[in-house]
């Protein structure tokens, strides 16, 4: 029995192990890489224990020049352009979908429907397919190079309209009479009643489209062509050789661990209210 | 303080009338119990009154103001829901401040009208925990809190206590009917439970199928069903009825199976086919009734309740079951041939086509 016991609980424990060391590793590798001059990392045998040029690495990624053989943005500067970006559409869309998600669980009105099917109908379009007429509506919008022609078009979401309108569908109509008979007001009761009780579903929203702005690639390629406008994504791909010069392999895997950081934070932050509002669920 | 006015009220969805017009008016203090099955549209005149349904056709007034084109805040009412409907998120007192917050009242008047009715229900010592964190009768007390914090002139009840277990809702049921007749505010309470209704109510109203079948008080419903439907819903087990003919006197009815009743009072409807009714509990072993029709009454089934008897079967030479509550201590089996007979005076006559009484 107590030998039984002991695989039982071994199994699961020696996959899981597995499972993170597969996912993990490659992270570590970065993290060893970027305490490296790029010369050790060239040769092709990097160690697999720290070495001393962390900080020079990190500082000069982060602040440097790069000792002028390509003039790149700083890390510091593609960070905040990402983290502006990511922001405003993780705000901008969960604000959007919450209110319209509100409007067409809660209120009766011609062509609800209609609205809701086009809202729906979005979702099979994916950025792809419209993003030569976004484009051209942003440009000629003069927004090209700013964070609203950054953002805008990635603002509206049919996945968080949905989910949260699948979510305002679970609150008994029982709740919203009770407070129409505590004279609660539409508005009112957005943010007294639905606001508080979707506060599970927005933790976990904001993460998953914090990630989601955070690690987009093609529109911010299309509609930012200054420096000044780079993400760190599109920053960290312009820095994979595209020269003859030696590839920095330690300042882009520095890069890379510092890109890591701020969905991370997210992650660690929101974890707190999604656990909380798990374990406080019960309706 | 307030009087509750329902004038031809109709309600319908699309084409279906689901209230097919009411009229009703209820005193000042008074405790209304609408009874009646499910689907029968008790709730919806009772969202009718609260202003969460809109009113098809006729008028509602509370304390002698028409309502129909009222928000639910503006009719002064407070309204306790089966489900409770308590915000889960909210501490009890905020539940109970939430609506006086609402209204704009100072702080201070809040805290003393939360405080008032906190220690009314005897809810002092829950005040800071949340609605999930307590059981369903003290859900349920928070819920009437609520309701009370607001002093409002109607309380309105949509089966408050049907997710209660059968001790709870005993327990709720009193301190409901003493809440009310301390605050001495008109109340409406929708239930489908006749013990509830008889209880709690200074006059039911018995619905069917959208019509108000009967409003009296308790014993009136009781005694005098004002119909099939009525004398069929009120009381349990049910009222035994069998079908029979209006003998040429006026006085006598003929059952099917060839008994004849004579009736306390005569109704002038001779020939007439008709219904006559009597209770299990007025059916007594005929030797303690003289003068009376003996029923011989062949036991199919006897459920021993400890108090009462309870006992199944049929007369010879007719279909219909009919049913006898006896006292505990009577001995019936199986198979046995009972005597029974009718007490005096509590035979019920109604007319075999609309269902309505007749007389006696």
């Amino acid at each position: 029995m107590i030998a039984r016991r002991s695989w039982t609980d071994a199994i699961p424990h020696l996959v899981l192990i597995l499972g993170v060391a597969v996912f993990a590793f490659p992270i570590y590798v970065a993290l060893v890489g970027s305490t490296w001059d790029a010369g050790t990392i060239g040769r092709g045998r990097l160690p697999l224990v720290p070495g001393p040029d962390g900080w020079a690495n990190y500082d000069q990624a982060l602040f440097g020049d790069r000792g002028g053989r390509i003039s790149y943005v700083p890390v510091s500067q593609m960070m905040w352009n990402s983290f502006v970006m990511a922001m405003v559409i993780t705000v901008g869309k969960i604000v959007i979908s919450l209110l319209s998600a509100y409007a067409v669980a809660f209120f009766r009105f011609p062509g609800r429907m209609v609205f809701f099917w086009m809202i729906f109908i979005t979702l099979m379009l994916p950025v792809e397919v419209r993003i030569v007429p976004t484009f051209e509506v942003i440009s000629d919008l003069g927004m090209v190079n700013t964070f609203a022609g950054l953002t805008v078009p990635l603002i509206a979401s049919a996945t968080a309209t949905l989910l949260f309108r699948q979510f305002f569908l679970t609150i008994p109509d029982e709740l919203v009479e009770a407070a129409k008979i505590d004279g609660a007001g539409p508005m009112r009761f957005f943010f007294d009643v639905v606001l508080p009780l979707s506060r599970t579903n927005i933790a976990a929203l904001f993460v998953i489209l914090f990630i989601y702005g955070w690690n987009q690639y093609l529109w911010p390629l299309l509609v930012t062509s200054t420096r000044e406008m780079e993400t760190i994504v599109i920053g960290i791909t312009k820095m994979l050789g595209t020269s003859d010069a030696q590839t920095d392999w330690n300042l882009i895997m520095a890069t890379t661990i510092l890109a890591l950081l701020p969905p991370v934070a997210v992650v660690i932050a929101m974890m707190r209210t999604f656990v909380k509002g798990l374990v406080d669920g019960d309706k | 303080m307030a009087t509750i006015d329902i004038r031809s009220v109709r309600k319908s969805y699309a084409q279906t009338e689901v209230i097919k017009g009411i009229d009703c008016a209820i005193a000042d203090g008074e405790f209304l119990v609408m009874l009646g099955p499910s689907g029968c549209g008790k709730s919806t005149l009772l969202r009718m009154v609260a202003g969460l349904e809109p009113i098809t056709k006729g008028e509602i007034a509370i304390g002698g103001r028409v309502v129909n084109d009222l928000e639910p805040k503006d009719r002064n009412i407070a309204m306790v829901f089966q489900n409770y409907a308590l915000y889960p998120h909210m501490s009890v007192y905020e539940n109970m401040a939430y609506g006086l917050k609402i209204k704009g009242m100072p702080k201070a008047e809040i805290d003393a009208a939360v405080k008032e009715a906190a220690r009314i229900l005897e809810l002092g010592p829950f005040l800071d925990r949340k609605p999930r964190q307590l059981s369903g009768g003290q859900r349920q007390r928070v819920a009437m809190g609520r309701a009370i914090v607001r002093k409002p002139q109607v309380f309105l009840f949509d089966e408050p206590l049907s997710n209660l277990d059968a001790k709870l809702r005993t327990q709720m049921r009193v301190e409901i009917k003493r809440l009310q007749s301390q605050l001495a505010v008109t109340s409406l309470y929708v239930t489908h439970d006749q013990v509830e209704a008889m209880t709690l109510a200074d006059r039911i109203m018995v619905m069917n199928a959208g019509v108000a079948e009967q409003v009296g008080t308790p014993l009136e419903v009781y005694r005098r069903p004002a119909s099939t439907f009525v004398a069929g819903f009120i009381g349990a087990p049910a009222m035994n009825f069998m079908p029979g003919r209006m003998g040429a006197d006026g006085r006598s009815v003929g059952v099917d199976g060839g008994l004849s009743f004579t009736l306390a009072e005569g109704a002038a409807a001779a020939g007439r086919p008709v219904t006559l009714g009597v209770r299990p509990e007025h059916l007594h072993p005929a030797n303690e009734i003289p003068d009376a029709t003996t029923i011989a009454l062949r036991v199919e089934l006897v459920e021993a309740l400890g108090a009462d008897t309870v006992v199944h079967g049929r007369i010879e030479g007719t279909s219909g079951p009919i049913l006898a509550r006896l006292p505990g201590t009577a001995r019936v089996a199986i198979g046995d041939v009972l005597p029974l007979a009718p007490a005096p005076g509590e035979l019920h006559l109604f007319d075999a086509e609309t269902g309505r009484r007749m007389a006696a």
